[in-house]
Protein backbone atom coordinates (compact mmCIF):
# COMPACT_ATOMS: atom_id res chain seq x y z
CA UNK A 1 0.00 0.00 0.00
CA UNK A 2 2.66 2.45 1.13
CA UNK A 3 6.00 1.88 0.94
CA UNK A 4 9.31 4.32 2.85
CA UNK A 5 11.45 6.07 0.70
CA UNK A 6 14.72 3.82 0.44
CA UNK A 7 17.03 6.19 0.02
CA UNK A 8 15.57 7.91 3.02
CA UNK A 9 15.82 5.38 5.32
CA UNK A 10 18.98 6.66 7.06
CA UNK A 11 20.86 5.20 10.20
CA UNK A 12 19.19 7.83 12.51
CA UNK A 13 16.17 7.15 11.49
CA UNK A 14 14.78 5.69 15.03
CA UNK A 15 12.16 2.90 14.88
CA UNK A 16 9.20 2.29 17.97
CA UNK A 17 7.11 -0.05 18.44
CA UNK A 18 3.22 0.27 19.20
CA UNK A 19 0.21 -1.64 18.82
CA UNK A 20 -2.96 -2.42 16.29
CA UNK A 21 -5.42 -4.55 17.92
CA UNK A 22 -2.96 -6.23 19.99
CA UNK A 23 -0.93 -6.60 16.85
CA UNK A 24 2.57 -5.07 17.42
CA UNK A 25 3.98 -3.20 14.46
CA UNK A 26 7.22 -0.76 14.00
CA UNK A 27 7.08 2.98 13.29
CA UNK A 28 9.15 5.56 12.25
CA UNK A 29 9.81 8.44 15.06
CA UNK A 30 7.90 11.15 13.92
CA UNK A 31 4.87 9.15 12.27
CA UNK A 32 1.95 10.73 13.57
CA UNK A 33 -0.43 7.39 14.54
CA UNK A 34 -2.66 7.97 10.86
CA UNK A 35 0.94 7.17 8.83
CA UNK A 36 2.36 4.68 10.76
CA UNK A 37 -1.28 2.81 10.55
CA UNK A 38 -0.94 3.56 6.72
CA UNK A 39 2.26 1.95 6.51
CA UNK A 40 1.08 -0.83 8.05
CA UNK A 41 -1.32 -1.90 5.44
CA UNK A 42 -4.51 -0.36 7.02
CA UNK A 43 -6.64 1.39 5.41
CA UNK A 44 -9.68 1.15 7.13
CA UNK A 45 -10.12 3.22 10.20
CA UNK A 46 -13.37 3.38 11.17
CA UNK A 47 -16.44 2.45 9.86
CA UNK A 48 -19.23 5.47 9.16
CA UNK A 49 -21.89 5.14 11.61
CA UNK A 50 -24.72 7.21 9.57
CA UNK A 51 -23.40 5.15 6.38
CA UNK A 52 -21.92 1.90 8.06
CA UNK A 53 -19.33 1.85 5.61
CA UNK A 54 -15.32 1.74 6.05
CA UNK A 55 -13.71 4.82 5.98
CA UNK A 56 -10.01 5.98 6.36
CA UNK A 57 -7.61 9.07 6.41
CA UNK A 58 -8.79 11.88 3.34
CA UNK A 59 -7.04 14.48 3.91
CA UNK A 60 -4.41 13.61 6.67
CA UNK A 61 -4.18 17.25 8.51
CA UNK A 62 -6.83 17.35 11.03
CA UNK A 63 -10.07 18.59 8.79
CA UNK A 64 -11.72 15.42 8.00
CA UNK A 65 -12.03 13.53 11.07
CA UNK A 66 -12.39 10.37 9.02
CA UNK A 67 -9.35 9.03 11.05
CA UNK A 68 -10.70 8.85 14.02
CA UNK A 69 -9.31 5.89 15.72
CA UNK A 70 -9.35 4.67 19.76
CA UNK A 71 -5.71 5.24 21.31
CA UNK A 72 -4.68 4.09 24.86
CA UNK A 73 -8.23 3.69 25.31
CA UNK A 74 -9.68 7.31 24.53
CA UNK A 75 -12.19 7.19 21.68
CA UNK A 76 -12.45 9.29 18.41
CA UNK A 77 -8.87 10.62 18.36
CA UNK A 78 -7.96 12.43 15.12
CA UNK A 79 -4.87 9.49 13.76
CA UNK A 80 -3.67 12.20 11.84
CA UNK A 81 -2.70 15.22 14.37
CA UNK A 82 -1.50 12.16 17.15
CA UNK A 83 2.71 11.45 17.07
CA UNK A 84 2.85 8.11 17.48
CA UNK A 85 4.92 6.83 20.67
CA UNK A 86 6.56 3.41 22.05
CA UNK A 87 3.64 1.30 23.47
CA UNK A 88 0.68 2.76 22.32
CA UNK A 89 -2.16 0.93 22.15
CA UNK A 90 -4.42 1.90 18.88
CA UNK A 91 -7.58 0.19 18.29
CA UNK A 92 -9.60 0.25 14.87
CA UNK A 93 -12.15 -2.14 13.63
CA UNK A 94 -11.85 -5.23 12.04
CA UNK A 95 -13.78 -7.08 9.61
CA UNK A 96 -16.83 -4.81 11.52
CA UNK A 97 -18.29 -2.37 13.97
CA UNK A 98 -15.95 -1.76 16.45
CA UNK A 99 -18.17 0.53 18.57
CA UNK B 1 11.22 30.24 26.08
CA UNK B 2 8.69 31.30 28.67
CA UNK B 3 7.08 28.50 29.90
CA UNK B 4 3.17 28.20 28.58
CA UNK B 5 1.76 26.44 31.77
CA UNK B 6 3.07 28.68 34.04
CA UNK B 7 2.16 31.67 32.25
CA UNK B 8 -2.02 31.79 31.10
CA UNK B 9 -1.56 35.85 29.79
CA UNK B 10 0.15 36.81 26.60
CA UNK B 11 0.18 39.42 24.50
CA UNK B 12 -0.19 37.88 21.49
CA UNK B 13 -1.56 34.23 20.69
CA UNK B 14 -1.00 32.57 17.51
CA UNK B 15 -2.95 29.73 16.28
CA UNK B 16 -1.10 28.23 13.34
CA UNK B 17 2.83 26.95 12.58
CA UNK B 18 2.69 27.34 9.08
CA UNK B 19 4.75 30.27 7.01
CA UNK B 20 2.28 32.74 8.39
CA UNK B 21 2.21 32.08 11.82
CA UNK B 22 6.21 31.11 12.46
CA UNK B 23 6.86 34.77 10.46
CA UNK B 24 4.01 36.42 13.25
CA UNK B 25 5.44 34.92 15.89
CA UNK B 26 9.05 35.29 15.33
CA UNK B 27 8.96 38.77 14.58
CA UNK B 28 6.66 39.55 17.81
CA UNK B 29 9.51 37.68 19.82
CA UNK B 30 12.08 40.05 18.21
CA UNK B 31 10.13 42.98 19.37
CA UNK B 32 10.33 41.71 22.75
CA UNK B 33 6.61 40.77 22.96
CA UNK B 34 5.69 37.68 24.86
CA UNK B 35 3.92 35.60 22.05
CA UNK B 36 2.75 31.84 22.16
CA UNK B 37 1.96 29.91 19.01
CA UNK B 38 -0.45 26.97 19.32
CA UNK B 39 -0.31 24.34 16.57
CA UNK B 40 -2.58 20.94 15.88
CA UNK B 41 0.79 19.40 14.78
CA UNK B 42 3.65 17.57 15.82
CA UNK B 43 5.71 19.72 14.51
CA UNK B 44 6.02 23.50 12.96
CA UNK B 45 5.94 23.85 9.73
CA UNK B 46 2.88 23.97 8.92
CA UNK B 47 1.07 21.54 6.10
CA UNK B 48 3.84 23.59 3.65
CA UNK B 49 6.57 22.41 5.24
CA UNK B 50 5.96 19.91 7.02
CA UNK B 51 8.48 17.24 9.05
CA UNK B 52 10.98 20.12 7.78
CA UNK B 53 12.94 19.72 11.04
CA UNK B 54 13.91 16.23 10.31
CA UNK B 55 14.80 16.69 6.60
CA UNK B 56 18.48 15.60 6.28
CA UNK B 57 20.17 18.21 3.76
CA UNK B 58 20.91 16.36 0.01
CA UNK B 59 18.67 13.44 1.26
CA UNK B 60 16.17 12.06 -1.61
CA UNK B 61 13.81 13.43 0.11
CA UNK B 62 14.76 17.08 -0.28
CA UNK B 63 15.51 15.99 -4.09
CA UNK B 64 11.75 14.73 -4.61
CA UNK B 65 10.37 17.63 -2.78
CA UNK B 66 12.51 20.49 -4.28
CA UNK B 67 13.98 24.02 -3.07
CA UNK B 68 10.30 25.53 -2.04
CA UNK B 69 10.10 23.17 0.59
CA UNK B 70 13.90 23.31 2.02
CA UNK B 71 13.25 27.33 2.12
CA UNK B 72 10.82 26.46 4.94
CA UNK B 73 13.86 25.13 7.15
CA UNK B 74 15.33 28.60 7.63
CA UNK B 75 12.29 29.93 9.12
CA UNK B 76 11.52 27.14 11.56
CA UNK B 77 14.85 27.74 12.50
CA UNK B 78 14.52 31.54 13.04
CA UNK B 79 11.18 30.82 15.16
CA UNK B 80 13.15 27.86 17.55
CA UNK B 81 15.86 30.37 18.01
CA UNK B 82 13.73 32.96 19.19
CA UNK B 83 12.01 33.94 22.50
CA UNK B 84 8.30 32.76 21.04
CA UNK B 85 6.97 29.98 23.01
CA UNK B 86 5.56 27.32 21.53
CA UNK B 87 3.05 24.43 22.21
CA UNK B 88 2.42 21.87 19.60
CA UNK B 89 -0.17 19.13 19.37
CA UNK B 90 -2.36 21.41 20.97
CA UNK B 91 -6.17 22.31 19.55
CA UNK B 92 -8.11 25.39 19.60
CA UNK B 93 -11.80 24.67 20.41
CA UNK B 94 -13.83 28.37 21.54
CA UNK B 95 -12.78 31.61 21.73
CA UNK B 96 -14.42 34.48 23.86
CA UNK B 97 -14.97 37.66 22.69
CA UNK B 98 -12.64 38.84 25.52
CA UNK B 99 -9.97 36.50 24.09
CA UNK B 100 -9.74 33.83 26.33
CA UNK B 101 -9.14 30.93 24.00
CA UNK B 102 -9.77 27.54 25.30
CA UNK B 103 -6.95 25.03 24.27
CA UNK B 104 -6.63 20.81 24.41
CA UNK B 105 -3.65 18.88 24.33
CA UNK B 106 -3.66 15.00 24.58
CA UNK B 107 -7.34 15.10 26.04
CA UNK B 108 -6.30 17.97 28.93
CA UNK B 109 -8.16 21.18 28.13
CA UNK B 110 -6.81 24.91 29.60
CA UNK B 111 -7.76 28.10 29.26
CA UNK B 112 -5.44 30.94 27.87
CA UNK B 113 -5.79 35.04 27.67
CA UNK B 114 -4.33 37.22 24.69
CA UNK B 115 -4.75 40.73 24.21
CA UNK B 116 -4.38 39.86 20.68
CA UNK B 117 -5.05 37.14 18.66
CA UNK B 118 -3.83 36.11 15.20
CA UNK B 119 -5.29 32.98 13.40
CA UNK B 120 -2.60 31.79 10.42
CA UNK B 121 -4.70 28.80 10.67
CA UNK B 122 -4.01 28.45 6.61
CA UNK B 123 -5.68 26.43 3.96
CA UNK B 124 -7.37 22.77 3.09
CA UNK B 125 -8.00 21.28 -0.20
CA UNK B 126 -11.47 22.10 -1.65
CA UNK B 127 -13.35 19.32 -0.63
CA UNK B 128 -13.96 17.28 -4.18
CA UNK B 129 -17.80 15.35 -3.95
CA UNK B 130 -17.89 13.38 -6.52
CA UNK B 131 -19.10 9.63 -6.38
CA UNK B 132 -17.00 7.10 -4.38
CA UNK B 133 -14.97 10.04 -2.67
CA UNK B 134 -15.58 8.42 0.15
CA UNK B 135 -14.39 4.98 -0.15
CA UNK B 136 -10.74 4.51 1.67
CA UNK B 137 -8.07 4.67 -0.36
CA UNK B 138 -9.66 7.65 -1.95
CA UNK B 139 -7.26 10.64 -0.23
CA UNK B 140 -6.62 14.65 -1.00
CA UNK B 141 -2.99 14.93 -3.17
CA UNK B 142 -2.06 16.71 -0.04
CA UNK B 143 -2.34 14.19 2.16
CA UNK B 144 -0.16 11.96 -0.15
CA UNK B 145 1.87 14.94 0.29
CA UNK B 146 1.81 15.07 3.81
CA UNK B 147 3.00 11.54 4.17
CA UNK B 148 6.04 11.72 1.71
CA UNK B 149 6.94 15.04 3.48
CA UNK B 150 6.42 13.78 7.20
CA UNK B 151 6.94 10.07 6.82
CA UNK B 152 9.22 9.44 3.82
CA UNK B 153 5.68 7.23 2.85
CA UNK B 154 4.85 6.61 -0.61
CA UNK B 155 2.42 4.64 -2.76
CA UNK B 156 3.69 1.42 -3.67
CA UNK B 157 0.50 0.37 -5.71
CA UNK B 158 -1.53 1.85 -8.67
CA UNK B 159 -2.32 5.82 -8.02
CA UNK B 160 -4.25 7.39 -10.05
CA UNK B 161 -3.79 11.29 -9.40
CA UNK B 162 -7.17 13.69 -10.50
CA UNK B 163 -7.37 17.10 -10.56
CA UNK B 164 -5.46 20.57 -12.01
CA UNK B 165 -3.85 23.40 -10.43
CA UNK B 166 -0.52 24.80 -9.27
CA UNK B 167 -0.53 22.01 -6.25
CA UNK B 168 -1.86 19.10 -8.32
CA UNK B 169 0.57 19.66 -10.86
CA UNK B 170 3.61 19.59 -8.30
CA UNK B 171 2.47 17.00 -6.20
CA UNK B 172 2.61 14.91 -9.90
CA UNK B 173 6.07 15.39 -9.81
CA UNK B 174 6.99 15.08 -6.83
CA UNK B 175 5.16 11.09 -6.92
CA UNK B 176 7.45 10.85 -10.35
CA UNK B 177 10.58 11.83 -8.56
CA UNK B 178 9.88 9.56 -5.87
CA UNK B 179 9.02 6.74 -8.18
CA UNK B 180 5.65 6.39 -7.34
CA UNK B 181 3.43 4.19 -9.90
CA UNK B 182 1.09 6.53 -11.39
CA UNK B 183 -1.33 4.65 -13.27
CA UNK B 184 -3.21 7.93 -15.28
CA UNK B 185 -3.27 11.48 -14.50
CA UNK B 186 -6.76 12.98 -14.90
CA UNK B 187 -6.50 16.78 -15.72
CA UNK B 188 -9.72 18.32 -14.93
CA UNK B 189 -8.35 21.44 -16.38
CA UNK B 190 -10.19 22.89 -19.18
CA UNK B 191 -8.50 24.39 -21.88
CA UNK B 192 -10.98 27.31 -22.81
CA UNK B 193 -9.33 28.91 -19.34
CA UNK B 194 -5.95 30.19 -21.01
CA UNK B 195 -7.88 32.34 -23.01
CA UNK B 196 -10.16 33.65 -20.38
CA UNK B 197 -6.93 33.88 -18.24
CA UNK B 198 -4.60 35.73 -20.60
CA UNK B 199 -6.02 39.52 -19.42
CA UNK B 200 -3.97 38.37 -16.09
CA UNK B 201 -0.91 37.91 -17.64
CA UNK B 202 0.61 40.99 -17.79
CA UNK B 203 1.12 41.18 -14.07
CA UNK B 204 2.10 37.87 -13.61
CA UNK B 205 5.53 38.90 -15.37
CA UNK B 206 5.99 41.54 -12.70
CA UNK B 207 7.29 41.14 -9.42
CA UNK B 208 8.34 37.08 -8.30
CA UNK B 209 5.73 36.39 -10.97
CA UNK B 210 8.24 35.04 -13.71
CA UNK B 211 9.78 32.71 -11.09
CA UNK B 212 6.72 31.02 -10.80
CA UNK B 213 5.80 30.75 -13.85
CA UNK B 214 9.11 29.16 -15.20
CA UNK B 215 8.68 26.83 -12.44
CA UNK B 216 5.10 25.79 -13.75
CA UNK B 217 6.40 25.22 -17.43
CA UNK B 218 8.95 23.00 -16.26
CA UNK B 219 6.49 21.01 -14.10
CA UNK B 220 3.98 20.53 -16.90
CA UNK B 221 6.89 19.69 -19.16
CA UNK B 222 8.10 17.00 -16.90
CA UNK B 223 4.88 15.52 -16.51
CA UNK B 224 4.37 15.98 -20.39
CA UNK B 225 7.65 13.77 -21.14
CA UNK B 226 7.26 11.43 -18.17
CA UNK B 227 5.22 9.25 -20.14
CA UNK B 228 2.87 8.88 -17.33
CA UNK B 229 -0.70 8.05 -19.42
CA UNK B 230 -2.64 11.56 -19.36
CA UNK B 231 -6.29 12.10 -20.08
CA UNK B 232 -7.33 15.71 -20.18
CA UNK B 233 -10.66 17.70 -19.72
CA UNK B 234 -11.62 14.72 -17.25
CA UNK B 235 -15.47 14.51 -16.71
CA UNK B 236 -17.78 12.28 -14.72
CA UNK B 237 -15.27 10.78 -11.90
CA UNK B 238 -16.81 8.04 -10.42
CA UNK B 239 -14.71 6.35 -7.83
CA UNK B 240 -15.78 2.45 -7.98
CA UNK B 241 -15.11 -0.06 -5.14
CA UNK B 242 -16.91 -1.80 -2.46
CA UNK B 243 -15.20 -1.48 1.03
CA UNK B 244 -11.77 0.48 -0.70
CA UNK B 245 -11.48 1.93 -3.90
CA UNK B 246 -10.65 -0.32 -6.75
CA UNK B 247 -11.39 1.58 -9.70
CA UNK B 248 -12.44 4.88 -11.18
CA UNK B 249 -14.39 5.58 -13.99
CA UNK B 250 -14.59 9.40 -16.35
CA UNK B 251 -15.16 10.47 -19.41
CA UNK B 252 -12.21 12.37 -21.41
CA UNK B 253 -13.85 14.32 -24.46
CA UNK B 254 -16.16 11.84 -26.07
CA UNK B 255 -14.83 8.77 -24.86
CA UNK B 256 -15.41 6.82 -21.56
CA UNK B 257 -12.11 5.35 -19.84
CA UNK B 258 -12.73 2.86 -16.84
CA UNK B 259 -9.13 2.07 -15.23
CA UNK B 260 -7.43 0.11 -11.94
CA UNK B 261 -6.49 1.88 -8.96
CA UNK B 262 -5.16 0.96 -5.81
CA UNK B 263 -5.31 4.96 -4.22
CA UNK B 264 -7.05 8.05 -5.97
CA UNK B 265 -5.77 11.32 -4.68
CA UNK B 266 -7.83 14.34 -5.61
CA UNK B 267 -6.93 17.75 -5.68
CA UNK B 268 -9.24 20.77 -6.80
CA UNK B 269 -7.37 23.63 -5.54
CA UNK B 270 -7.53 25.17 -2.11
CA UNK B 271 -9.60 27.11 0.08
CA UNK B 272 -9.09 29.29 3.30
CA UNK B 273 -9.68 27.80 6.56
CA UNK B 274 -12.53 29.67 7.84
CA UNK B 275 -14.00 27.93 10.78
CA UNK B 276 -12.63 29.78 13.66
CA UNK B 277 -13.34 33.56 12.30
CA UNK B 278 -16.70 31.78 10.96
CA UNK B 279 -17.54 31.23 14.92
CA UNK B 280 -15.72 34.53 16.40
CA UNK B 281 -18.64 36.16 14.02
CA UNK B 282 -16.32 38.05 12.27
CA UNK B 283 -17.46 39.82 8.57
CA UNK B 284 -16.85 37.50 5.33
CA UNK B 285 -16.98 37.80 2.30
CA UNK B 286 -17.94 35.33 -1.29
CA UNK B 287 -14.50 35.80 -3.58
CA UNK B 288 -15.65 35.32 -7.32
CA UNK B 289 -12.04 34.45 -8.40
CA UNK B 290 -11.32 32.18 -5.76
CA UNK B 291 -14.27 30.45 -5.48
CA UNK B 292 -14.70 30.57 -1.72
CA UNK B 293 -15.47 32.24 1.64
CA UNK B 294 -12.86 34.61 3.63
CA UNK B 295 -12.92 36.99 6.22
CA UNK B 296 -12.97 40.85 5.53
CA UNK B 297 -8.78 41.89 6.48
CA UNK B 298 -7.10 45.16 5.98
CA UNK B 299 -3.72 45.41 5.65
CA UNK B 300 -2.73 44.44 9.03
CA UNK B 301 -4.92 41.43 8.63
CA UNK B 302 -7.51 43.39 11.10
CA UNK B 303 -10.63 41.28 11.15
CA UNK B 304 -14.00 43.43 11.77
CA UNK B 305 -13.66 42.02 15.51
CA UNK B 306 -11.03 43.97 17.25
CA UNK B 307 -8.14 42.15 18.24
CA UNK B 308 -8.44 39.40 15.97
CA UNK B 309 -6.01 39.17 13.11
CA UNK B 310 -6.06 37.18 9.96
CA UNK B 311 -2.75 36.07 8.50
CA UNK B 312 -1.83 33.68 4.83
CA UNK B 313 -4.45 31.41 3.70
CA UNK B 314 -6.97 31.79 6.06
CA UNK B 315 -7.84 35.04 4.89
CA UNK B 316 -7.65 34.69 1.13
CA UNK B 317 -4.98 32.33 -0.63
CA UNK B 318 -1.86 33.97 -1.19
CA UNK B 319 0.41 31.32 -1.42
CA UNK B 320 3.31 30.40 1.28
CA UNK B 321 5.69 33.01 0.35
CA UNK B 322 2.54 35.97 0.54
CA UNK B 323 1.52 33.89 3.56
CA UNK B 324 4.78 34.65 4.89
CA UNK B 325 4.37 38.54 4.78
CA UNK B 326 1.45 38.67 5.75
CA UNK B 327 2.53 37.21 9.38
CA UNK B 328 4.46 39.83 9.34
CA UNK B 329 2.20 42.50 8.30
CA UNK B 330 -0.47 40.98 11.16
CA UNK B 331 2.61 41.31 13.91
CA UNK B 332 3.52 44.79 13.19
CA UNK B 333 -0.28 45.45 13.37
CA UNK B 334 -0.74 43.93 16.78
CA UNK B 335 2.61 45.13 17.92
CA UNK B 336 0.81 49.12 17.24
CA UNK B 337 -2.48 47.84 18.69
CA UNK B 338 -0.83 46.55 21.63
CA UNK B 339 1.09 50.45 21.81
CA UNK B 340 4.26 48.85 21.64
CA UNK B 341 5.20 50.96 18.24
CA UNK B 342 4.08 54.12 16.76
CA UNK B 343 2.39 54.55 13.23
CA UNK B 344 5.77 55.82 12.00
CA UNK B 345 7.42 53.30 13.15
CA UNK B 346 5.13 51.10 12.24
CA UNK B 347 5.24 51.82 8.61
CA UNK B 348 8.63 51.31 8.34
CA UNK B 349 8.96 48.02 9.49
CA UNK B 350 5.97 46.98 6.91
CA UNK B 351 7.47 48.39 3.76
CA UNK B 352 9.61 45.41 2.95
CA UNK B 353 6.67 42.99 4.00
CA UNK B 354 4.23 44.91 1.62
CA UNK B 355 6.18 45.09 -1.27
CA UNK B 356 7.68 40.99 -0.68
CA UNK B 357 3.78 40.80 -0.32
CA UNK B 358 3.21 42.65 -3.58
CA UNK B 359 5.72 40.69 -5.82
CA UNK B 360 4.28 37.34 -4.83
CA UNK B 361 0.52 38.10 -5.78
CA UNK B 362 1.36 38.81 -9.16
CA UNK B 363 0.76 35.49 -10.21
CA UNK B 364 -1.92 34.69 -8.33
CA UNK B 365 -4.93 36.46 -10.72
CA UNK B 366 -3.72 33.87 -13.50
CA UNK B 367 -3.70 30.85 -11.48
CA UNK B 368 -7.05 31.79 -10.20
CA UNK B 369 -8.19 32.16 -13.61
CA UNK B 370 -6.61 29.14 -15.09
CA UNK B 371 -7.42 26.80 -12.87
CA UNK B 372 -11.45 27.45 -11.28
CA UNK B 373 -12.72 24.53 -9.59
CA UNK B 374 -15.57 22.71 -12.30
CA UNK B 375 -19.19 23.09 -12.11
CA UNK B 376 -19.73 19.40 -11.33
CA UNK B 377 -17.49 20.01 -7.94
CA UNK B 378 -19.32 23.22 -7.10
CA UNK B 379 -22.49 21.68 -7.75
CA UNK B 380 -22.86 18.20 -7.66
CA UNK B 381 -25.50 15.54 -8.67
CA UNK B 382 -27.95 14.48 -6.58
CA UNK B 383 -26.80 11.24 -5.83
CA UNK B 384 -23.43 12.31 -4.54
CA UNK B 385 -22.77 12.59 -0.40
CA UNK B 386 -21.67 16.14 -0.43
CA UNK B 387 -21.71 15.52 3.97
CA UNK B 388 -18.89 12.47 4.54
CA UNK B 389 -20.05 12.42 8.58
CA UNK B 390 -23.55 12.61 8.09
CA UNK B 391 -23.82 10.79 4.86
CA UNK B 392 -26.16 13.52 3.01
CA UNK B 393 -26.51 13.66 -0.58
CA UNK B 394 -27.00 16.83 -3.03
CA UNK B 395 -29.65 16.21 -3.57
CA UNK B 396 -31.27 16.15 -0.56
CA UNK B 397 -29.71 19.50 0.41
CA UNK B 398 -30.88 20.62 -3.23
CA UNK B 399 -34.70 19.54 -2.35
CA UNK B 400 -34.76 21.54 1.08
CA UNK B 401 -32.99 25.00 -1.02
CA UNK B 402 -35.86 24.59 -3.68
CA UNK B 403 -38.01 24.84 -0.97
CA UNK B 404 -36.42 28.37 0.08
CA UNK B 405 -34.37 26.62 3.83
CA UNK B 406 -31.16 27.51 4.69
CA UNK B 407 -27.84 25.98 6.22
CA UNK B 408 -29.09 25.99 9.31
CA UNK B 409 -32.38 24.63 9.35
CA UNK B 410 -30.70 22.20 6.60
CA UNK B 411 -28.45 21.53 9.73
CA UNK B 412 -31.58 20.52 11.43
CA UNK B 413 -33.45 19.16 8.39
CA UNK B 414 -30.67 16.93 7.62
CA UNK B 415 -27.66 16.53 9.62
CA UNK B 416 -25.36 17.52 7.75
CA UNK B 417 -22.57 19.76 9.02
CA UNK B 418 -23.52 18.45 12.10
CA UNK B 419 -20.87 15.38 12.55
CA UNK B 420 -17.19 15.44 13.84
CA UNK B 421 -15.71 17.72 11.18
CA UNK B 422 -18.53 20.45 11.60
CA UNK B 423 -18.91 21.33 8.50
CA UNK B 424 -15.55 21.90 7.17
CA UNK B 425 -16.01 19.26 4.15
CA UNK B 426 -19.40 20.51 3.32
CA UNK B 427 -19.78 24.11 4.26
CA UNK B 428 -18.73 25.21 0.69
CA UNK B 429 -20.62 22.93 -0.93
CA UNK B 430 -24.10 23.48 0.56
CA UNK B 431 -23.58 27.38 0.21
CA UNK B 432 -22.95 26.91 -3.41
CA UNK B 433 -26.14 24.72 -4.06
CA UNK B 434 -27.97 27.22 -1.84
CA UNK B 435 -26.67 30.15 -3.73
CA UNK B 436 -26.92 27.90 -7.73
CA UNK B 437 -30.61 27.24 -7.03
CA UNK B 438 -31.38 30.77 -5.80
CA UNK B 439 -29.76 31.87 -9.14
CA UNK B 440 -27.04 34.15 -7.08
CA UNK B 441 -23.39 33.87 -5.85
CA UNK B 442 -23.23 32.80 -2.71
CA UNK B 443 -23.61 34.70 0.66
CA UNK B 444 -22.21 34.91 3.51
CA UNK B 445 -25.21 34.08 5.22
CA UNK B 446 -25.42 30.65 3.15
CA UNK B 447 -22.71 29.09 5.11
CA UNK B 448 -23.13 27.30 8.30
CA UNK B 449 -23.63 29.10 11.86
CA UNK B 450 -20.43 27.84 13.89
CA UNK B 451 -20.51 27.20 17.21
CA UNK B 452 -17.80 26.38 19.76
CA UNK B 453 -16.18 23.33 20.03
CA UNK B 454 -14.64 24.18 17.23
CA UNK B 455 -13.12 20.63 17.56
CA UNK B 456 -15.39 17.58 19.37
CA UNK B 457 -14.03 17.82 23.18
CA UNK B 458 -15.14 15.36 26.00
CA UNK B 459 -16.97 16.48 29.00
CA UNK B 460 -14.24 14.93 30.64
CA UNK B 461 -11.66 17.29 28.91
CA UNK B 462 -13.83 20.09 29.66
CA UNK B 463 -13.82 19.14 33.43
CA UNK B 464 -9.62 19.70 33.48
CA UNK B 465 -10.83 23.12 33.21
CA UNK B 466 -11.74 23.05 36.66
CA UNK B 467 -8.93 21.04 38.23
CA UNK B 468 -5.99 23.63 36.87
CA UNK B 469 -8.08 26.72 38.18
Amino acid sequence: MFTRLTQDSAASDQTIEFTVNDRKVVARMGDTVAAALLAAGEMQFRISPSADKPRGPYCMMGVCFECLVTIDGRAGRQACLTAVKSGMQVIIPEGGRND
Amino acid sequence: MTDPVTNPHWDVVVIGAGPAGLAAATLLAEQKTSVLLVDEQPEPGGQIYRGIERLQAGSAKAHILGEDYVYGADLVRRFRSSAASYRPETSLWHVTPKLELFVSRGGVAETLQASQLILATGAMERAVPVAGWTLPGVVTAGALQILLKSSGLVADQPVILAGSGPLFYLLATQCLAAGVPIAALLDTAKARHMFGAIGALPRALTGAGPGYLSKGVKLMRALRQSGVPTYRGVEDLQILGENRVSEVQFRSGKRKHRLKAGIVALHEGVVPMVNATRMLGCEHTWDDRQHAFHPVTDTWGATSHAGIRVAGDAAGIVGARGAEHQGGLAAVGALHDLGRIDSARRDRLASAEMRALEAHMTARPLLDRLYPPRAEIKTPGDDIVVCRCENVTAGAVRQLATQGLGPNQMKAALRCGMGPCQGRLCGDTVAQIIADTRGTAPRPSDYYNIRAPLKPVSIGEISTLGERR
